[in-house]
């Protein structure tokens, strides 16, 4: 099996390390969140980010779903199975959304500085 | 023969019966001595059944036929061919002996609002050689103008989102729209716009009009955890109360359910497309994957009787097989 191996640098070894101490005490601090879709449900249904952070939400169901923001700061096309959707969140507050196809479907994202 | 029939045990809906029986979420569900004559098992020869009961009586009846939830497109595990079913059903509308006056299409023509899916659908339909009246479900406004697609294709002469209300054979027929402009946390939504659309449609209305009205979600609450049900649906049947007679035909959970409640009979149609679970069954409302041969037992059509004067319209849900 071929498969290159470069040595890793010690710098990038080291901000591995602090990026995954980092995401050990604020588990949301990192830059990149995932929301799962499965089942009807967004999980977590919460996630606390900082700005800059961008959410990506993946569908697992067989049923298309969407990503909807009820004050329209986002919305996602039709995600079919496996479809993915991304918002880079910039600005602090509380964004509450929802599937439009499915819309007992809820969840939320909370946008704060980092203390 | 009496149409008061009550459905024997081998003719009764397994699947769906046993899961209201279990849940027990609906006292008011009534099965059977309801006056709807159904029968899930005897596939088109249960057609002819009745239709000869219904030739016995002095009134000439209106027959028309309800498909839903096609999903054209649809193609994982749960029915990996969605348009092969769609076009058995389309084939066992064909073997009818007698023609229904039209076909109405309680939404989910496709599973994406693709133009191919549309297509698709379109091209099988039209087989069956009566003309076809159509709701959206929330699969058919997916395209880049939320609805226009749909509107496009299918929405000529319709108000608004799509609704619209025609007349056959003295039975007033309205066709309503409750899948756009959903809220967060909610369920269907018709809006105010189509409520007082709907208010004026039936003003002029003599009170013994027979109505039939139509419209992907349940128009009454199914089960409000899987949003099945339609947040403004009592105000819209408030304006049907004096009537005489009122139907309520829906698709959107791919089961059959109903209930009479006063002169309003509720009846939900099977999918041709893939079951979903009784509520409450399951995680989600998500397509059930059943075992091999189940299938086509839990897809279908159904097939509506009208005889003028006689109190609900007769129903018949036939399975694609089985």
């Amino acid at each position: 099996m071929k498969r290159s191996r470069l040595p890793l640098p010690p710098q990038v070894a080291a901000l591995a390390i602090c990026l995954a101490l980092g995401a050990l005490a604020t588990p949301a601090a990192a830059e990149e969140v995932a929301v799962s879709i499965d089942n009807f449900t967004f999980t977590p249904a919460e996630v606390t980010v900082t700005p800059g952070t961008t959410v990506t939400w993946i569908n697992n169901d067989d049923i298309p779903h969407t990503v909807v923001d009820k004050k329209q700061a986002f919305r996602s096309k039709a995600l079919d199975t496996e479809g993915k959707f991304s918002f880079t969140f910039t600005n602090a507050g509380d964004y509450s959304y929802f599937c439009s196809l499915h819309p007992h479907m809820v969840g939320k994202v909370i946008v704060k500085a980092g203390g | 023969m009496s149409r008061h029939e009550r459905p024997s045990s081998e003719t009764a809906p397994r699947p769906d019966a046993d899961g209201i029986d279990r849940r027990g979420f609906l006292e008011c569900m009534t099965w059977a001595g309801t006056g709807i004559l159904w029968s899930m098992s005897g596939g088109v020869a249960s057609g002819v059944g009745l239709g000869r009961a219904l030739a016995a009586e002095p009134v000439k009846a209106l027959t028309f036929l309800q498909i839903s939830d096609s999903h054209v497109g649809f193609d994982k595990a749960a029915n990996p061919d969605a348009l092969g079913t769609l076009r058995e059903a389309v084939a066992r509308i064909r073997t009818l002996k007698e023609k229904p006056a039209f076909m109405i299409h309680t939404g989910d023509i496709s599973h994406l609002s693709k133009d191919k899916e549309f297509d698709d659908a379109d091209q099988i339909i039209k087989e069956a050689g009566i003309p076809v009246f159509y709701v959206p479900g929330e699969h058919d406004l997916l395209d880049d103008g939320q609805g226009k697609a749909y509107l496009d294709r299918y929405g000529k002469g319709a108000k608004g989102a799509g609704w619209y209300s025609y007349d056959h054979g003295g039975v007033h027929f309205i066709a309503l729209v409750n899948v756009v402009n959903l809220k967060a946390g909610g369920l269907g939504n018709l809006g105010v716009e189509q409520l007082e659309w709907l208010e004026n449609d039936v003003a002029g209305l003599p009170s013994s009009t027979p109505l039939v009205v139509f419209a992907h979600i349940p128009l009454w609450t199914v089960y409000p955890e899987w949003g099945w049900g339609t947040a403004d649906g009592l105000e819209a049947l408030s304006y049907l109360k004096r009537f005489g007679s009122v139907t309520v035909l829906n698709g959107h959970i791919h089961q059959v359910m109903q209930k009479v409640e006063g002169n309003v009979s509720f009846h939900t149609a099977r999918s041709t497309a893939f079951p979903q679970p009784a509520p409450g069954t399951a995680p989600s409302p998500g397509p059930l994957k059943l075992p091999a041969g189940e299938l086509k037992k839990n897809l279908g059509i159904a097939t509506v009787n009208f005889v003028r004067g006689s109190e609900p319209l007769a129903i018949i849900d036939t399975p694609l097989e089985g």
